[in-house]
């Protein structure tokens, strides 16, 4: 056991004193401060603009168009122009103006233009359309002798509203917000176990490929060595995990007043559910458990990275499966293929917490599928121990699975006493 | 003489193959064991079955009269053929891992480790990766890494392989300083001249099971074929057909025989006398390398 935690601790320590860990948790680190800041960042570059100015030649009685316009005039400013409209398009060609808007009276007595602009895809032509078509409305409706309350009225929204009677279901707010976090999580899951597994994976066929195995192995026991590694990566993970967590809690309370719209909004940070945080905890551990294993095992009957690579896509198949799966099921999180492949235990980690986070289901299908992948990851455990301890001394070519096959039987060579 | 690692009838078999076939052999405290034995002569399946990563099918292992078992590994040194050490770890990281890893202290370690280094003169390097290292150097911290925490039994494979006469003199003077200081050592290497300076007792496996065994003086004496070598300056080729000569090897002086036994010797002897002045007659006992090749021979044909 003393051995255990030396193998633990050094690969603990290693990883985490590791360049490369220190990088990537920085880079994360800045990500989610830049998020945070994000809303304030875009304001800065935008607010610092002053509103595009576009020139309006009106043709109308009066010029009451461009009055109805300056009027309520939102994201640009509209400026009257003096001159011939061939002007007024030159003057747009040298960029004095953003565009030229000219306006006339239709047969009908309705509002008309024409927007000239250097480009098609202009972002104010949209707004102006828009300003446009309230002034059409409020002068044909007028024309119709309808008055402006009336109107109004036409234009409130419908009352609709949406009720679960499932005690379980969440509130709409609930579920807009919870769709943001579970999005997040499953695809935080679905980056460590790809990240951690590989870990392990080329770790454990780094020190056969250094041929360090054979002194490690002959100084304790293999197997109590590949939990040792599996649990000390998962620890580095973990740590990565909370550094993050950490880094989002201190955003929220330092900026947490400030915290409307945007990414922040959208991820339901600020007011996620605790529960929902403790199952993602509970099926990162698991899902890490699951893949680390298979990877543990995978990674100790080759020798060489290529052939990790090789070997390990497969499971890194099952994994981009997982995911390209939940994120169908973000949406419809009640259909039946998401409810039966959060049974299946390589799927249940993202699946399974994908519905516990968007929907709720009742403790009992929650506690069901924890408790398949819990006896899933004792059985490959107990597999990839059998095969580590057979496959830490084979050095052969190739990462093909009949290498496994391989391990396995030597492995029933090394402990085969009473044949 | 007490006898500390005692292997009984040990057989180990993969599937069908039988890789060691009842393998008795008794390791004395404090001497060096040569173990010797061609190529898959089932000699890393023994260091793999004393050092438990492989259990006999059959037989049994003892290390001072007990069950040899994954708690003894603080009291084993083992310098594996294949060389193996960490690439990017420092020296003094990398041997002190492994030392913790037989149970050795960290303070403990690090202060060996500096005597070692001081020893073998690369002090310099203790701070340094593993892979800056040349191909010699790295062989002295292997070397390092199996004796660092002062085993009780040790297991060199190859130990002087890749290194120059200089170092092979420097590691052979550790390794029998090891020995005087009560070490047992399992020996195993190609060069029958190592063996034959170092060893007292040995072995040699041929396909699982062992050909030659005993103390070195004993065998050769009991090995009939002897070696003459003989200096003369005229044509030595005509003893090639003289009865009793198995071999005959031309060599700068002279030539080198092999008899099949000593009553051969006066034969020879009286063939020359008749040809002329001899200014070198000489009869040896058989090298190593001849009771090797002999014994251990067949399967290199």
């Amino acid at each position: 056991m003393r051995k255990f935690w030396i193998v633990f601790s050094h690969t603990y320590l290693s990883r985490v004193k590791a360049k490369g860990f220190i990088i990537t948790s920085a880079i994360f680190l800045l990500l989610i401060c830049g998020l945070f800041y994000l809303p304030d960042i875009i304001e800065r570059f935008s607010g610092n603009d002053e509103d595009p100015v576009v020139a309006v030649i009106d043709e109308t009685e009066n010029e009451q168009l461009y009055e109805a316009l300056h009027a309520s005039a939102d994201g640009y400013q509209p400026e009257l122009f003096e001159g011939t409209e061939e002007a007024a398009k030159q003057a747009v060609e040298e960029e004095d103006y953003e565009g030229l808007l000219v306006l006339r009276q239709s047969e009908q007595n309705l509002p008309e233009a024409a927007f000239y602009s250097m480009q098609l895809t202009n972002e104010v032509s949209d707004d102006i359309e828009s300003q446009l078509q309230q002034v059409k409305v409020a002068q044909a409706a007028s024309q119709a002798g309808i008055d402006e309350a009336t109107i109004q009225e036409i234009y409130t929204p419908v009352s609709f509203e949406r009720e679960a009677l499932d005690e379980e279901a969440k509130t709409e707010e609930e579920l807009a917000g919870s769709q943001g976090l579970v999005y997040i999580l499953v695809f935080g899951l679905y980056m460590s176990v790809i990240i951690y597994g590989m870990m392990i994976a080329t770790d454990i066929s780094n020190e056969k490929s250094s041929r360090v195995m054979e002194i490690l192995i002959s100084s304790s026991s293999p197997v109590s060595q590949m939990f040792a590694k599996i649990l000390a990566i998962g620890l580095v993970g973990l740590t990565q995990v909370a550094l993050i967590a950490a880094a989002v809690y201190t955003m929220v309370q330092v900026r947490g007043s400030e915290l409307d719209g945007g990414f922040i909004e959208f991820a339901g940070i600020a007011n996620a559910s605790p529960i929902t945080l403790w199952f993602a905890l509970i099926f990162f551990i698991l899902g890490y458990f699951l893949y680390a294993t298979i990877c543990a095992g995978l990674g100790s009957v080759v020798s060489r990275m290529e052939d990790v690579q090789q070997l390990v896509s497969p499971v890194i198949f099952l994994v981009v499966a997982a995911f390209i799966l939940s994120m169908y099921g973000l949406g419809s999180p009640d259909s039946p293929v998401i409810v039966v492949t959060s049974y299946i235990p390589f799927f249940t980690p993202m699946i399974m917490f994908l519905r516990i986070g968007v929907l709720g289901v009742p403790a009992w299908e929650a506690a069901l599928g924890i408790a398949i992948l819990v006896a899933t990851i004792l059985v490959i455990a107990w597999i990839s121990a059998k095969v580590y301890r057979g496959g830490v001394l084979m050095y052969g070519k190739g990462g093909s699975f009949s290498q496994l096959k391989q391990a396995l039987k030597l492995s029933g060579d090394i402990k085969n006493k009473e044949k | 003489m007490k006898l500390v690692l005692q292997l009984k009838e040990v057989t180990k078999r993969f599937g069908s193959f039988t890789a060691v076939d009842q393998l008795t052999l008794s390791i004395p405290e404090g001497e060096m064991f040569g173990f010797l034995g061609s190529n898959g002569a089932g000699k890393t399946t023994t260091f793999r079955m004393i050092l438990n990563l492989l259990e006999s099918t059959d037989g049994e292992i003892t290390w001072r009269g007990k069950k040899i078992t994954y708690a003894d590994s603080d009291e084993i040194g083992y310098l594996p053929e294949e060389r193996g050490l960490y690439p990017k770890l420092s020296v003094k990281e990398q041997l002190v891992y492994l030392a913790k890893l037989r149970g050795m202290a960290k303070a403990d370690s690090v202060k060996a480790l500096k005597t070692w280094l001081e020893r073998f003169n690369i002090t310099e390097y203790e701070n340094k990766k593993v892979e800056e290292l040349s191909k010699g150097n790295q062989q002295k911290i292997q070397f390092i890494s199996a004796v660092l925490h002062n085993p009780r039994l040790l297991i060199l494979d190859e130990p002087f392989s890749g290194l120059d006469p200089v170092n092979v003199e420097m590691l052979k003077q550790a390794v029998i300083d090891l020995k005087n200081a009560g070490t047992s050592i399992i020996f195993s290497s190609h060069r029958m001249e190592h063996v034959e300076e170092l060893c007292r007792f040995l072995c040699i496996m041929k396909q699982g099971k062992p050909v030659v065994e005993g103390d070195l003086v004993e065998i050769k004496r009991s090995f009939r074929k002897k070696n003459i070598t003989i200096a003369a300056d005229y044509d030595l080729r005509f003893l090639k057909e003289t009865a009793g000569v198995i071999k005959y090897q031309e060599t700068q002086q002279g030539c080198r025989l092999q008899i099949a036994s000593a009553e051969d010797a006066p034969t020879v002897w009286k063939q020359l006398t008749d040809k002329g002045f001899v200014s070198k007659f000489e009869v040896e006992e058989p090298t190593l390398n001849d009771i090797f090749i002999e014994k251990a021979g067949e399967s290199y044909a």
